[in-house]
């Protein structure tokens, strides 16, 4: 061993180590910005790493310098404008974006060394080795592609500009997403053969096969799909990691794919639904509305925003529920308004947080947290359900399946069995609600029907203005 | 490196991931996630690797290039979007009365 290869061992050892690091302070909110940065800072001592390695074993070339250049600021400059950029509504399809990126670089990498075989590694021709690098190559350019075109389809379905063709919920997706997984093997074998030219056709049926999957896949069930494809990106940077021979990247994209696995896991939990469910069931609204999604509501009441007001001022526990349609009304700073009201009121306020509120687990608490809530205030389910019976109000804020009581009585109901907030248990439920549409289940909710639920029609940033205009006719929180 | 060593450290490595993560409260998950997706930009270094090793090959470098691209595109843009989301959090107790 010399010495360079000796600095590179003891970096990659390093990097190894402050990603390990970095992941792990993730899991506490104190550390958690820290941690990311260690990690950060892992990821460019890696980079700094390699290229001291190749600076000290052989020359870099002038040309790749201004490769490896242009590469790196066009890269960073657009990363960190959309990091900056985005608003933090968006956030389930700005990681889909970044996730199918991270997915095509280990698509290219793998096409590169396909066509044009990196020099050194190949001198003595050895048939084993050779087929663990047609293997990793596969499977690199595999995943992949399946990562890169699914969430670019991730992205575009959560941002409209996708919706769900009918096609793709009758039983004809199957059949033709089999026969591209079948095309993709066929190709794979073919490539082991010796025929290069059919790493084409693999290239262009696994990104079908990204596509056909995740092209059924309904609304509500796209977060554990981008939590999958993010486990699939660390599955292919790790498969690249056999194809350029780097422990480090099997190391970091195995890590990367066992903690997609596990948010996965949590994901599906909260949402009561299997993973093969998500990926082969298609879209919930379209099996569910046949059975129990036609229920008419039958004992609505309505009230004012004014009703609401006096109910909240006479309170002395309020508990929110707020939903992804808070944040889609941009309403939580205004929420945030109308608590602070409340607290200087004397009323105690606190934030029950579904595990998949909003449109990924810990979203919500991310967009609470913009708005300035305190920590304190958030309460998990497991937390705060058995607090609702002591409760006066509860108002529950552009959430609908996660209160649904539906999940508890009725066995028939596809939602059956999924955990819920207990809301009914309070004494009063106030539903801010544009109308009554259903939630992303299509599945109608009984909680509207309960005679001491109130709906307070009207989208929830004007409804909430104009909750803080009534409470402060009432006084409430003047000092 | 041989074959089987590096079966092994996708073993290992994968074992320390379920371990490390297994833990985090249902709060982090988000950002975690967007922590964890910036760290498997490190295809970053496989494209490192291809543009040094293409010796003046246009095609490779180029290939190389925009692998780099991407993959910075999202280390960059993921620990930049996470730390965001990290800043709304750590602000909080210094702000509460």
């Amino acid at each position: 061993m010399n010495l360079p290869v000796i600095i590179k061992f003891v970096i990659d050892l390093l990097a190894v180590l402050l990603l390990a690091l970095g992941i792990k302070g993730l899991s506490k909110v104190k550390s958690a910005r820290d941690a990311n940065r260690l990690a950060a800072f892992a990821m460019s001592l890696s980079a700094v790493g390699l290229l001291s390695y190749y600076l000290g074993t052989s020359e870099i070339a002038i040309q790749s310098w201004i490769w490896i250049i242009i590469g790196t600021i066009i890269g960073s400059l657009f990363g960190a404008i959309l990091a900056k950029k985005v608003p933090m509504t968006s956030m389930p399809e700005t990681v889909a974006l970044f996730n199918g990126c991270g997915g095509m670089s280990s698509l290219l990498v793998a096409l590169g060394v396909a066509i044009f075989p990196i020099s050194g590694g190949q001198e003595n021709f050895d048939f084993f080795k050779s087929l663990i690098n047609e293997v990793s190559i596969s499977v690199s350019i595999f995943v992949g592609a399946i990562t890169f075109t699914g969430s670019i389809v991730a992205m575009a379905k959560l941002q409209g500009w996708l919706s769900t063709p009918g096609w793709t919920q009758s039983k004809v997706r199957h059949f033709v997403n089999i026969v591209f997984a079948v095309a993709s093997l066929i190709a794979f074998f073919d490539l082991i053969n010796g025929n290069t030219s059919s790493i084409w056709l693999l290239v262009i049926v696994s990104s079908l096969l990204g596509i056909g999957v995740t092209l059924p896949i309904g609304g509500a069930d796209m977060p554990v799909v981008i939590s999958l494809l993010n486990s699939y990106s660390g599955i292919a940077a790790a498969a690249a990691g056999f194809v350029v021979d780097s422990q480090l990247l099997i190391v970091a994209g195995a890590m990367v794919g066992a903690a997609g696995l596990i948010l996965t896991q949590v994901m599906c939990k909260g949402m009561n639904r299997s993973l093969v469910s998500v990926l082969f069931g298609g879209s919930l609204s379209a099996q569910s509305t046949a059975s129990s999604g036609s229920g008419e509501y039958t004992n609505i009441t309505s009230c004012s925003v004014e009703e609401c007001a006096l109910t909240l001022e006479a309170a002395n526990k309020v508990i929110i529920v707020p939903g992804y349609g808070l944040a889609v009304a941009q309403a939580q700073h205004t929420l945030r308004e109308v608590t602070k009201k409340l607290e200087q009121n004397g009323i105690e306020v606190v934030y029950a947080i579904h595990p998949v509120a909003g449109r990924m687990p810990g979203h919500m608490n991310v967009l609470l947290a913009e708005a300035d809530v305190p920590y304190e205030q958030l309460k998990e389910m497991d937390v705060v359900n058995p607090d609702f019976p002591a409760t006066d109000v509860v108002l529950v804020l552009g959430a609908n399946d996660v209160v649904n009581p539906q999940a508890k009585n009725d066995s028939s109901s596809p939602l059956y069995g999924m955990p819920v907030l207990d809301v009914q248990e309070a004494r009063t439920v106030f539903v801010i609600k544009r109308g009554m549409s259903a939630g992303y289940s299509g599945i109608k909710n009984d909680l509207f029907d309960l005679p001491n639920t109130s709906m307070v029609f009207g989208d929830a940033k004007k409804v909430l203005n104009d909750l803080i205009g009534e409470l402060k006719d009432l006084g409430v929180g003047e000092k | 490196m041989s074959f089987i060593s590096l079966l092994w450290v996708l073993l290992l490595g994968s074992l320390l991931g379920l371990e490390l993560i297994g833990k985090v409260p249902p709060t982090l998950h988000t950002p975690l996630m967007s922590g964890a997706n910036a760290i498997s930009g490190i295809t970053m270094l496989a494209a490192l690797t291809l543009i040094v090793k293409a010796e003046g090959n246009v095609p490779l470098l180029i290939i190389g290039s925009v692998s780099l691209g991407f993959a910075l595109f999202n280390v960059v843009g993921g620990f930049f979007v996470t730390d965001r989301m990290l800043a709304m959090f750590s602000r909080k107790p210094s702000n509460k009365k």
